[in-house]
């Protein structure tokens, strides 16, 4: 949104206002809002913070501190961000062919359990291993998700509460494998897989303090843009998802159309998943389950599943993850004072959907 | 409502380690002008009545020191945003030294951190450092708590009349399996009959599974009930509510059970926290190994409860008193698991690195560990 | 066994006493949800309800001393905040799931905020009622000890049965669900409607929450709901949007959750994990094992979906 914005307002800059196109006026539009809203929630969680005898000011200028002042603050930002992005795709593309997926988690779990088990089985160079890591990861998630479309589709199943019980499934499957079959004895008192091997870790993106899990999901995003607004496969899911009757009497094949979307939906959560224990974990435990993959739902939400709109969002969230943490320190505020200032923003962001069109100036002029 | 959380998490903090802190604030005294900072990571809510609770007592304590200032972060998780998390605290605030608290931040993000950092100390709960494997400016600490759980179960084991008792578990780790066998250890000193029932919640902090584990071990005739989870009160307050005798974790719960109350074991943090943040200040080097138990003022014992029997007290006592005179060995050679393979080679004082190692259940325990 | 123990009756008992222990809070959460969707919404806020409502419920316990205000507390929490989003997605082009998540985690942040002092206090729970007064087994005794929130959860849930098919508000709540065209053809006030059922929704998921921390497992911390607000809006789908099958999703749901704990008392200690997963395993198995491909599901609210 924000992307979008930049390019946007450089436009305006350079071309006198009148000659603005509407497609120019819907993107100004799209980022105005989120942007209005995003300061009436600062001005709520303001009164909020001063109520319990703080500062508000003083919270304000932590904020910008902690999240986006200099170079540390948003690696911070960007490294909390990077699982967010790929976990949103596994809603975001469902929802391209009309379904509400919301078992990113256990796509990302069973992605880094299938990751860690990898270098067990198979000994060769790095890069050969991590591909292969990176793959079975993927092929985990995007099964796990492919089986709430599979299950929709062919059996009539509600895909939103079928993703979400498989999800609970997946990390009991987890636990049960960390803390037995899959147990490395050595783990002690964090039941662990066995370690994937230094060789094999990832590292860092070259120059900056984050794991290469921020590049992947980039990349997704861009390519699932294009696949999605600019091929013909992304215009037959579109039409399945906004009417499956029409899509039907156009003769599109609309069970594989569900089925792709949530295969490489669930792929991109796997993905994040095997980052997780390839870059971060080094081996897989209970910690895989740390509720990215319920984060990327709103995430996706929020980004009305525009793949592009996901990468703000999420960096938005990890933003505010990365302040809070600056917020706790400094001004003592409990962690829960986070979750109160994401749910105002959140709320005010997507009630705030109802202005679009209101304001004359966004109105298509037919230019 | 802020302010009033800090006044009732003072209710545990109250009971007893003013006098440690009068007796050191003079030492204190000559500390620089500038404070020294000190980082603080939980991984779940600092007042949890429970594991982090008891480590964020210390921490308010030793907030009060002169030349010292502590910084706190809470519900961490054990991923990348530990590291950040870390990292700001060094970074922002210029943190000297951190206390992450949580086992999962060890490995890897502290001794990922502590290779980049060498000036930073950092000292961690629970872990097992070993000289030469692990950076010099890492220390792990903890307490040698399954001494009172040895105690609890001689008073559990004389409060006992169905001769079964009942342990609420989250996970086979070795240190609740640990907790678990002495408790045993120390119920079967009193009868070798008695045996101890083991149910495993799958998860730190599950209070309906708590309750639910709880019910069920009563109803098969057990009759004391003690756990090791992040925060007792759901298994102490149900156990209560059936007319079972109790044994607290963490910190006293006895107010909850004013019925069945026994005993309970509890850290006593401030110890360890002391000794480490005094070293820093002087400039010592930091003790990379830190253990200790009731000698070491590590642990402590919840006061006696009115339904503690006097039998069980007594023999508490004496065993208590031979603890404080150090050496006391707990699991001792040619002692069998469940499974009835010798586990324990030779006697094994509190000191013994292969006891932060143990797998097994001993025998006289009904459960397995899975796998 | 010896006489003191139950054995494999005792895992009887307790997956029986479970389904009656566990169930009243998903009973609330699904019959809340259950009106709030036949008016053709769905709320995914719920878990954070339930979370407020476990909270304010405990507070108010102990610092009036009376549990009943407690719940009736819990209930006006929910209802205010079920009205916020009732409110919010009144207004035009506002999805109500993502609202719905955003709910849950401001509501569950305030109630995490608010809470602080009360996770270490003993608030007065609620009385139950013991059914169990003829056996001399005091298992069975504690087995039967019935809290009068599961009684009332139960009429409710009948008098909701009654009251879809044979009161004018259960007409106008099925119209607005199923055709808000044909709503507003017949005068009703649609998004007034749908306010008003998403207020109660939240009102009895609050209610829900106070179970929790006023009776079972019976104080409040910040872990006590494990998302069982989520897996109540899976319960209503599952029960097809009749109040009576709630009742009887929420029992199977309580019974099978007990299992876990019940057969590790007996010795059987291998999977609990697996165990642990039961409720969600037999709740796909039934969807899967009753769904249709070839028919939409009977009962459902045709306005209910993301297609609004």
């Amino acid at each position: 949104m924000t992307s979008s914005a930049a390019h946007a307002s450089a436009r305006t800059a350079s071309v006198p206002a009148p000659a603005m196109t509407d497609a120019n006026r819907r993107a100004l539009e799209g980022a105005f809002w989120p942007i209005v809203s995003l300061l009436a929630a600062m001005v709520v969680f303001g009164l909020f913070v001063a109520l319990t005898g703080r500062d508000p000011l003083e919270m304000y200028a932590l904020i910008y501190e902690g999240a986006f002042s200099d170079a540390f603050a948003w690696q911070n930002t960007l490294q909390r961000a990077a699982p967010l992005i790929l976990c949103a795709l596994a809603v975001a593309l469902p929802a391209q062919a009309g379904l509400t997926i919301i078992g990113g988690e256990g796509a990302l779990v069973l992605g880094g359990l299938a990751a860690s088990v990898v270098p067990l089985a198979v000994a060769g160079p790095p890069l050969l291993v991590q591909a292969l890591m990176a793959g079975c990861a993927m092929l985990a998630g995007g099964f796990w998700i492919g089986l709430s479309g599979w299950l929709r589709h062919y059996r009539g199943v509600n895909e939103t509460i079928a993703s979400l019980l498989l999800s609970y499934i997946a990390i009991a499957l987890l636990n049960h494998l960390v803390e037995g079959a899959l147990r490395d004895p050595a783990s002690l008192n964090k039941p662990s897989t066995r370690p994937v091997g230094d060789a094999n870790m990832l590292g860092n993106l070259p120059g900056i303090d984050v794991h290469p899990g921020l590049a992947f999901g980039i990349i997704l995003c861009l390519v699932l843009h294009v696949v999605v607004r600019h091929t013909g496969l992304g215009f037959a899911t579109r039409i399945a998802g906004g009417n499956v009757r029409a899509a039907r009497l156009a003769g599109l094949p609309v069970g594989m159309l569900i089925l792709w979307t949530c295969v490489a939906g669930g792929a991109c959560a796997g993905l994040a998943g095997m980052v997780e224990v390839a870059a971060v974990l080094g081996s897989a435990n209970a910690t895989l389950a740390a509720g990215y993959g319920y984060a990327g739902i709103l995430v996706s939400f929020i980004a009305r599943h525009n793949p592009l709109a996901v990468i703000p969002v999420a960096i938005l969230i990890g933003g505010i993850g990365a302040a809070g943490s600056l917020l706790q320190r400094r001004m003592e505020l409990p962690d829960a004072a986070m979750l109160v200032l994401q749910g105002v923003a959140f709320m005010i962001i997507l009630g705030m959907e109802t202005m679009t069109g209101r304001l004359k100036f966004f109105q298509p002029r037919g230019a | 409502m802020a302010t009033h959380s800090n006044s009732r998490r003072g209710v545990i903090r109250a009971l007893g380690t003013g006098g440690v802190l009068a007796a050191l604030a003079p030492r204190f005294a000559f500390a620089q002008a500038k404070p020294i900072v000190i980082g603080v990571i939980y991984v779940g809510p600092k007042d949890d009545f429970g594991y982090n609770q008891a480590q964020a007592e210390a921490a308010a304590q030793i907030k009060k020191l002169p030349g010292v200032k502590v910084v706190e972060q809470e519900k961490v998780p054990e991923t990348a945003d530990v590291q950040k998390t870390m990292l700001a605290m060094i970074r922002q605030d210029k943190a000297a030294m951190l206390f992450p608290t949580s086992f999962g931040y060890f490995d890897p993000h502290i001794l990922k951190l502590a290779a980049d950092h060498p000036t930073v100390r950092f000292a961690h709960c629970g872990g097992l450092w070993s000289e030469g494997k692990h950076p010099k400016n890492v220390a792990s600490y903890f307490g040698y708590i399954d001494e009172c759980q040895y105690l609890n179960g001689i008073v559990a084991g004389h409060a006992s009349k169905t001769k079964k008792i009942g342990f609420v578990a989250a996970k086979p780790i070795p240190q609740v399996l640990r907790n678990i066998n002495a408790f045993a250890l120390g119920a079967k000193s009193v009868d070798p009959a008695i045996t101890t029932r083991v149910i495993f919640t799958g998860d730190w902090s599950m209070p309906v599974k708590e309750a639910e584990a709880t019910n069920g071990l009563i109803d098969q005739g057990v009759d004391v009930v003690t756990c090791h989870v992040d925060g007792p009160k759901v298994v102490v307050e149900t156990a209560e509510k059936r007319g079972a005798f109790t044994c607290g974790y963490h910190a006293s719960q006895a107010r909850l059970a004013p019925k069945g109350y026994l005993t309970g074991a509890e850290w006593n943090w401030l110890t360890p926290y002391t000794q480490f943040v005094k070293a820093a200040q002087e400039g010592k080097p930091l003790t990379n190994f830190l253990r200790g138990g009731l000698k070491e003022g590590f642990v402590k014992m919840s006061p006696y409860g009115a339904a503690a029997p006097e039998k069980g007290r007594k023999a508490a006592d004496a065993a208590k008193a031979q603890m404080m005179k150090g050496g006391y060995v707990i699991f001792k050679a040619g002692m069998k698991d469940n499974k009835g393979n010798v586990v324990v080679a030779k006697d094994s004082p509190q000191t013994e690195l292969e006891l932060e190692k143990m797998n097994y259940l001993i025998e006289g325990v009904i459960g397995a560990i899975p796998g | 066994m010896d006489s003191s123990g139950l054995g494999w009756w005792g895992v009887l008992l307790a997956v029986v006493g479970g389904a009656i222990r566990v169930s009243t809070p998903f009973l609330f959460v699904s019959l809340g949800e259950c009106i709030t969707e036949k008016s053709g919404r769905i709320n995914l806020g719920l878990e954070g309800i339930l979370i407020m409502g476990a909270m304010s419920g405990y507070g108010i316990s102990y610092l009036s001393g009376s549990p009943w205000l407690g719940v009736l507390v819990a209930g006006c929490a929910g209802l205010a905040l079920g009205a916020l989003h009732g409110a919010l997605c009144g207004l035009a082009r506002v999805n109500d799931i993502a609202t719905g998540i955003a709910l849950m985690i401001f509501g569950t942040g305030l109630a995490f905020f608010l809470g602080k002092p009360f996770v270490q206090p003993k608030a007065p729970n609620l009385p139950s009622i013991p059914f169990g007064w003829w056996s001399d087994s005091p298992q069975v005794a504690a087995a039967l000890q019935v809290n009068v929130l599961f009684i009332l959860g139960l009429a409710l849930a009948f008098g909701l049965h009654w009251g879809f098919s044979n009161t004018s508000w259960g007409l106008a709540l099925r119209t607005v669900g199923d055709s808000s065209d044909a709503a507003r053809a017949l005068g009703y006030p649609v998004n007034r409607v749908r306010l008003m059922a998403t207020a109660a929704g939240g009102f009895l998921a609050g209610i829900g929450g106070s179970f929790l921390s006023l009776y079972y497992p019976g104080s409040w911390n910040e872990s006590l709901s494990s998302g069982q607000g989520l897996m109540a809006v899976a319960l209503v789908i599952f029960a097809r949007w009749q109040p009576l099958r709630c009742f009887y999703a929420s029992l199977l749901f309580g019974a099978a959750g007990a299992l876990g704990p019940a057969l590790q008392s007996v010795g059987i200690t291998s999977g609990y994990y697996l165990f642990n997963a039961a409720p969600y395993v037999l709740t796909l198995a039934i969807m899967i094992a009753t769904c249709s491909p070839h028919r939409s599901l009977a009962g459902a609210p045709g306005e209910l979906g993301v297609t609004q």
